[in-house]
This record gives structure tokens, C-alpha cells and sequence, in this order.
């Protein structure tokens, strides 16, 4: 699994970060990034989808 | 020595040159039918607007009214979020739905950026805010915010009845954002009175308006002169010395965004962490299973954000058209019902209710697209300090007297009255 931020959408909420914090973290000015290459280990499968399922903008893509 | 002479004028000086904006006539009163008449100013709706909300939504959906020279009410969280994103057909100019509408002229700056302007001015406005708002940088003062929370628990306690609205809610972001703009922290109680002034006001008499937008523009001004001579490590500070584009901003700029986050950071987080504590205090299974469990408190915290989201928002439509089935004219209100989008079944399971562990919750509590709440972060950490701290001081309480609970009318809805018996 990995997870991907469409930077045209994010606006910054940091819904992703604050949910699933090793998989996400923020620029200097708020918006989503994901951390390292957006590999998801098997147990943060859970928090990447939650943070999908949080995310108002609908910007993070599981692929 | 340089002089910074850009603050010398008065704010009416400021503002003398600029064209005059529309005026209408004054419409109050009871609301004859909500999806032809609608009032976000009448006691009706500051009581609880969710079931004339609801209504709408499976009638209608987008109401209309000829109050406030005429305006709109979306209903549905798709059509909320179609006026969010399109910044085209919808500006941001003006954002108070009240019965002034500011000058074309005024775009895309607007009296308050960045929550006034419109792309593509929005932007750099908001640019310089943001970095000063970021998770990391609030959560430097999370330690403070814990301090102040235990202080003011502190002196109410003892007592069997207490006003978490005035007593607790409010003074929380009140010291948060005196002390981020660098103004004195006894200021507070004049504080809410310019809130009151610029949010509840908006059917006062238009000298009145203006009489009360003016004291706090004085009130900004000598804060700024104060920066000026004596400049510290605080926003004010900042928004003196900032440029964009290689120019200092400009007088009105640095104190509409002085105004903006003043307004914007104190009434809306009373609001929001008032309302939570109403939901505890007349919902004890959810109050006992915060305190058995208090790692649910974020989750539980998105939750009351979304079905009490205290942020109304309004737009001005820019030409003619027809939109989702209704004839729109320029310069129509759309009142931009964050709340409403908020509980429609059609984005929402069990919309209605509150579920402390909603999992799935993309709620629009802080709007949406480019004008996101840039104090959001901020909000979130108050609204978790204040809730944690209550909850470990007060594990139990309840309404004291659900009928002497007062809500604020207009775009900000929360508690101003909120008495709890404690224990
Ligand atoms: C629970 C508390 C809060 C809620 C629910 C809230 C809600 C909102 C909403 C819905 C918007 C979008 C406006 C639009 O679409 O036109 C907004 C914008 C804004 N808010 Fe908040 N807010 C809260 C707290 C704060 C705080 C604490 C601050 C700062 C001290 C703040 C500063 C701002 C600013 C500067 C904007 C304008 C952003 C822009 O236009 O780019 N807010 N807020």
C-alpha cells in the first residue's frame, strides 16, 4: 500500500497529519506532505485510511 | 532613525477616499416562511437552526430571502461546497451577511484579508499568515493554554452552579490571541464588545454600525503605534514589517487582518468549545465515556465540530445566472451554511445525530478550499486543552437550567450563557 497528497487540493486542514502522523507531516506553512517515498507498513494501514476518510478535501489517493 | 509614518492618520482619514458601498432598507421581525424569508438575525433560528435547516434541505434546497437586499440559503453539502471552490462566481468581498455591501472596488483586497480578498490578492495575504499558524507553531503554546485553562477552573471552584460561556469558553482564546497579537491581556472584556458590535450588530442603524466598526479600528490603531515605537516578538509586530511584493502592506491591511483575527479567534472557539460542553453536560453517557477514556477526545472533538460548527460564512454573487435552478442576480448574498452542509444525510451517516466515534468524518466545520481556516490548528488545540481540562477538574455536570442557555445570533453560533451545576 502506499499513499499519495494531490497538493491541488490539500488546503492544510492536517486532518492527515494529525491522524497518521508517521505517514504524514506538514510544510512550513501547514499543507500535507507525505513522509518518505509513501510506503505504508502493514500496521499503519489503518491510519492511512482513516486519514483518507478524514480529509475534507478528499486530496489523499491510496494506491 | 526611520519613521514609520503609515500609521499616523486616522482610520476615518484611512478610509475617506474610498467609494461609498449600497445600503438597504432594514427588514426584522418574525420570518413569515424560511424558504422564502429566511433571517440568520431573528431569535428563531439563533435557538436552533438545525430542524428549519433540515427542512430546507428535503424542501427546497436553496432558500431565499428579499431581508438584507436580498440573498440565498444552500442547504445541501454539495451545493456548499460547488460556492466554497468556485471563487469565480462567488467573491468573497464581503463576508458578513448584514445590509451593506461594500463597494466592486473593494475587490479583491476586501476590508479584512485574507478573508476578504478573492484570488488572485488572496493568496499572497493568506501566505503571510500561515506559517505563524502551523501544528507545530501552536503547539508551542499548548503548555501556556493548559496553565490558563487550570487557572480559571481554579476560581470556580467551590461552586455549585458555574457559566462555562462567561466564566470558562470565552476567555480561553481571548488571552490565546492577545497574547500571539502583543496586546495587553486586561483588554479582554473589550474584546467582546467589538465582537458583539460586528457580528450581532447587523441590523443596527448604519451610523451605529459604522460608529462601532470605527472604535475598534481605533482601538487596532493604537496598537499598532504602540508596535511601532516599541516593536516585540508578536504578530502585530510582524504585520508592520511584512511586504509583499517588495512594499510594506498598506495601513488598512495590517489592521484589517489585526481585526480579522481578533474577531475570527475569539468568538468561533468560545463557540465551539461552549457547544461541546452544552452536548456533555445534557448527554451524561458521552460525558462518562470521555472521562473513562479520554484518548477519544480528539475523535469525539471532529465530531462536535461537525454537528455544531459555529462558522456561518456569506458570499457576494458576481453577474447574473442561473445556478443549480435559481436566478441569481449580482451582488445577491449566498449565505454559506458550513453548519447545514455539515448534517446533510447525503454526505453524513446518522447525519442528525452525534456519534463520538465517528470514524468517516470529512466535515466542513472549517470551510473549504482556498479560504480553509488558517487558525484551525490553533482552534483544534484550544478546543482539546479547554475540553481535557474540564473534564479532569469536573468529571461531572449537567444543565443547571436548560432554559436559561442563550445562543449568539447571526453567522457565529454558540453558547454565551451556559450555566452547569457541578458534581
Ligand atoms: C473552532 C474555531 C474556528 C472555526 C469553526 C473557524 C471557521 C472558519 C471558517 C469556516 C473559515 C472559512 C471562511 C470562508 O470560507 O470564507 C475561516 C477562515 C479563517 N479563520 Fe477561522 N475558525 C475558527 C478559529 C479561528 C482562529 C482561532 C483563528 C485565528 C486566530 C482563525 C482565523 C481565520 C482566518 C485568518 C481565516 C481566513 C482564511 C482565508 O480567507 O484564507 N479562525 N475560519
Amino acid at each position: 500500500m502506499k499513499v499519495k497528497i494531490d497538493s491541488e487540493r490539500c488546503h492544510g486542514h492536517g486532518r492527515c497529519y494529525d491522524l497518521a502522523p508517521g505517514l504524514f507531516t506538514d510544510d512550513d506553512e501547514g499543507y500535507g506532505q507525505v513522509a518518505g517515498d509513501g510506503s505504508v507498513p502493514p500496521e499503519s494501514e489503518r491510519a492511512a485510511r482513516l486519514a483518507v476518510a478524514n480529509c475534507p478535501e478528499r486530496a489523499i489517493e491510496i494506491l | 532613525m526611520t519613521v514609520d509614518d503609515r500609521f499616523r492618520q486616522d482610520y476615518q482619514d484611512t478610509v475617506r477616499d474610498r467609494p461609498p458601498g449600497v445600503r438597504n432598507e432594514i427588514i426584522t421581525g418574525p420570518v413569515s416562511d424560511w424558504a422564502t424569508d429566511f433571517s440568520h438575525a431573528e431569535p428563531e433560528w439563533a435557538a436552533d437552526p438545525y430542524p428549519i435547516q433540515d427542512e430546507l434541505r428535503s424542501r427546497c434546497p436553496i432558500a431565499r430571502t428579499e431581508r438584507f437586499g436580498g440573498g440565498w440559503l444552500p442547504t445541501r453539502y454539495e451545493d456548499v461546497a460547488s460556492i466554497a471552490y468556485d471563487t469565480e462566481r462567488f467573491s468573497s468581498r464581503a463576508i458578513i451577511m448584514s445590509n451593506f455591501r461594500p463597494p466592486k472596488e473593494a475587490a479583491p483586497v476586501g476590508g479584512s484579508p485574507p478573508i476578504s480578498s478573492d484570488p488572485p490578492f488572496h493568496h499572497h495575504a493568506r501566505k503571510l499568515l500561515l506559517p505563524a499558524f502551523t501544528k507545530s507553531a501552536v503547539t508551542q503554546r499548548e503548555e501556556a493554554t493548559r496553565a490558563f485553562c487550570h487557572r480559571l477552573i481554579d476560581a470556580l471552584e467551590g461552586k455549585e452552579v458555574v457559566d462555562a460561556a462567561r466564566d470558562y469558553a470565552q476567555h480561553i482564546p481571548m488571552r490565546v490571541i492577545a497574547d500571539m497579537l502583543g496586546f495587553p491581556p486586561e483588554d479582554g472584556p473589550r474584546f467582546r464588545v467589538f465582537i458583539e458590535n460586528l457580528l450581532e450588530g447587523i441590523n443596527l442603524p448604519p451610523e451605529e454600525r459604522t460608529a462601532r466598526v470605527e472604535s475598534l479600528y481605533d482601538y487596532l490603531l493604537d496598537q499598532i503605534r504602540d508596535h511601532v515605537e516599541r516593536p516585540r516578538d508578536d504578530l502585530t509586530t510582524y504585520l508592520v514589517d511584512a511586504e509583499l511584493g517588495g512594499q510594506k502592506l498598506h495601513p488598512s491591511h495590517v489592521a484589517g487582518t489585526m481585526a480579522l483575527l481578533l474577531i475570527a479567534g475569539i468568538d468561533t472557539t468560545w463557540s465551539a468549545i461552549g457547544a461541546s460542553l452544552w452536548h456533555l453536560a445534557r448527554t451524561p453517557a458521552d460525558r462518562e465515556r470521555l472521562v473513562a477514556d479520554p484518548g477519544l477526545l480528539p475523535t469525539a472533538m471532529e465530531e462536535f465540530l461537525r454537528a455544531y460548527a459555529p462558522v456561518t460564512m456569506a458570499r457576494l454573487v458576481r453577474e447574473d445566472m442561473r445556478w443549480q435552478g435559481v436566478d441569481m442576480k449580482a451582488d445577491d448574498w449566498i449565505l454559506l451554511s458550513f453548519p447545514a452542509a455539515n448534517r446533510d444525510p447525503a454526505q453524513f451517516d446518522r447525519a442528525g445525530e452525534v456519534v463520538i466515534d465517528r470514524e468517516v468524518n470529512r466535515h466542513a466545520a472549517f470551510g473549504l478550499g482556498i479560504h480553509r481556516c488558517v487558525g484551525s490548528h490553533l482552534a483544534r488545540m484550544e478546543l482539546r486543552v479547554a475540553l481535557e481540562v474540564w473534564l479532569e477538574r469536573f468529571p461531572v455536570f449537567g444543565l443547571a437550567d436548560p432554559a436559561a442557555v442563550t445562543w449568539a445570533t447571526g453567522q457565529v453560533r454558540g453558547p454565551r450563557t451556559l450555566p452547569l451545576r457541578i458534581g
